[in-house]
């Protein structure tokens, strides 16, 4: 096991969890708001909100894949560590974090059951930046329309076809979320 | 101060994040019922423990909580849901609507419109709305999958057919987003169209039952009815007689056994408010 995998992670879990898990609530309860996360250094390439992310969400319960170069030993063991999540491939996993090219096809991703659609997979979607310039968006959550940089469109009007299957997205770009749950309607452009 | 004692909000980790992330795959699907392990709660079931579960997983130390049981701040089960969360979790309460960011409540939406950034989490005791028409899980789950909400309609029709009008006053079921036919527990039909396109997080949790449900923000929700029968969010027909509220749901109190009565607000801290602001009614401390 790597030095860093043993630091990095929560200093005080039930408190630091709760303000992370309210920040992630309200970035998925209204899509397109951009909210931010603190409290864990992850190893790199792992953003501070993936990784917060990930500590207030994943444990031995909940098989987590590593997408491209996030799969690397430094994360394998600070995932290890600090959440006891079972690494797994694709297909098996109930959340998978990456770059957004790392994750394709996105269609190995569990979407869930027809008289189960809450076992679906959730996709932390490591960008480089995330703003509010990018499609148009509408749905639960939203007021109207908002708008939010996204890695493309197609891929989310594909699973927005699906629904009420479907996987769910965080964005994450450095101390950065954005939610877009898979009842969101993205406009093509 | 929290009691050293309790993890914060009394629930373990690992029992917070699986909650939270049933509340989550509830967010993502609005209507759609995630089943969860509830854990015994050091209260009884018919006081809102998936209720309070749910609230447990949301709550931070920063958190203002308000908990309303039929509209009042003052009942037993109000009082010790407060009680319970100040002390094991820390956090302010307070009975006013505006200066909640959690809001707890058994059987009513209180009147003061919410607003962004807050979250009502309704305790729920039979999430299930096809359940008095199919004891089966498995069935009620495949009528969800195949959207075979048709049984629904023939019951609410046999009430119009027997009584005229839907006399469902409770319990009214509605549909979300189009989709999912959902229980929005025991409030009033009153209440119902509060559901709908809230700018607050509206989260349901049935504790005996196992289920966590949702309704985001800006989430279109209708009532169930038909052309010839369109629904009404009725109320009685009165003022109420403390504070002169027209627009506000009532609870009728018999006050003698000469069989007087009055009605007064059901919601305590809209009626109070009023009346702090000069409002009266009938036999409001004014009169008229
Ligand atoms: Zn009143």
């Amino acid at each position: 096991m790597t030095p860093e995998a043993l630091t990095g992670g929560f200093a005080d879990a039930p408190v630091q969890s709760a303000h992370a898990f309210r920040a992630a609530l309200e970035a998925l309860s209204r899509p397109a708001t951009i909210h931010s996360l603190h409290g864990a250094t992850p190893p790199e390439p792992l953003s501070v909100a993936a990784g917060v992310l990930i500590l207030t969400l994943c444990d031995a319960t909940t098989p987590v894949h590593l997408a491209g170069d996030h799969d690397c030993p430094a994360l394998r063991d600070w995932i290890t560590f600090h959440c006891g999540a079972p690494l797994v491939a694709a297909q098996e996993a109930s959340f998978a974090v990456g770059r957004w090219e790392a994750l394709q096809p996105v269609a190995r991703f569990a979407i869930g059951q027809p008289d189960y659609p809450d076992r679906a997979a959730t996709l932390i979607v490591e960008m480089p930046e995330l703003s509010s310039e990018g499609p148009r968006l509408r749905g639960p959550g939203i007021d109207g329309i908002a708008t939010l940089s996204l890695p493309e469109s197609a891929a989310f009007i594909a699973n927005r076809g699906l629904f009420p299957l479907g996987f769910d997205c965080f964005l994450t770009a450095g101390a950065s979320v954005a939610g877009l749950p898979r009842s969101t309607r993205v406009e093509d452009v | 101060m929290t009691d050293q004692s309790y993890n914060f909000a009394y629930l373990d980790e690992q029992t917070k994040r699986m909650i939270r992330r049933a509340i989550l795959k509830g967010v993502a699907v609005p209507g759609y019922q995630v089943p969860f392990a509830s854990r015994e709660m050091p209260m009884p079931y018919g006081w809102g423990t998936g209720g309070v579960q749910v609230t447990a997983a949301c709550l931070t130390p920063d958190d203002t909580l308000k908990v309303i049981d039929q509209g009042a701040d003052d009942t037993t089960n109000a009082v010790s849901i407060r009680k319970f969360f100040q002390r094991t979790a820390g956090v302010a309460v307070t009975e006013a609507t505006t200066e909640a960011t959690i809001i707890q409540t058994r059987h009513r939406i209180p009147e003061t419109a919410l607003t962004a950034g807050q979250i009502l989490v309704y305790q729920v005791p039979i999430p299930e709305p096809l359940r008095f028409l199919e004891p089966r899980e498995t069935e009620t789950r495949k009528m969800h999958e195949l959207e075979e909400y048709g049984l629904m309609h023939v019951k609410l029709y046999e009430d119009i057919a027997r009584h005229g009008t839907i006399a469902t006053a409770y319990d009214y079921p509605v549909r979300v987003e189009g989709r999912y036919v959902m229980d929005p527990s025991p409030i009033p039909k009153f209440d119902n169209p509060k559901l709908s396109d809230s700018p607050a997080l509206q989260l349901f949790g049935a504790g005996r039952e196992q289920r966590i449900y949702a309704l985001p923000p800006f989430t279109h929700v209708v009532s169930l009815d038909f052309d010839d029968h369109p629904f009404v969010a009725s109320k009685a027909p009165h003022d109420c007689d403390l504070c002169g509220a027209g627009e506000s749901y009532l609870d009728e109190v018999i006050t003698d056994d000469q069989g007087g009565r009055m009605f007064v607000c059901s919601d305590t801290d809209f009626c109070r408010s009023r009346v702090a602001a000069g409002h009266s009614g009938r036999l409001g401390a004014g009169g008229k």
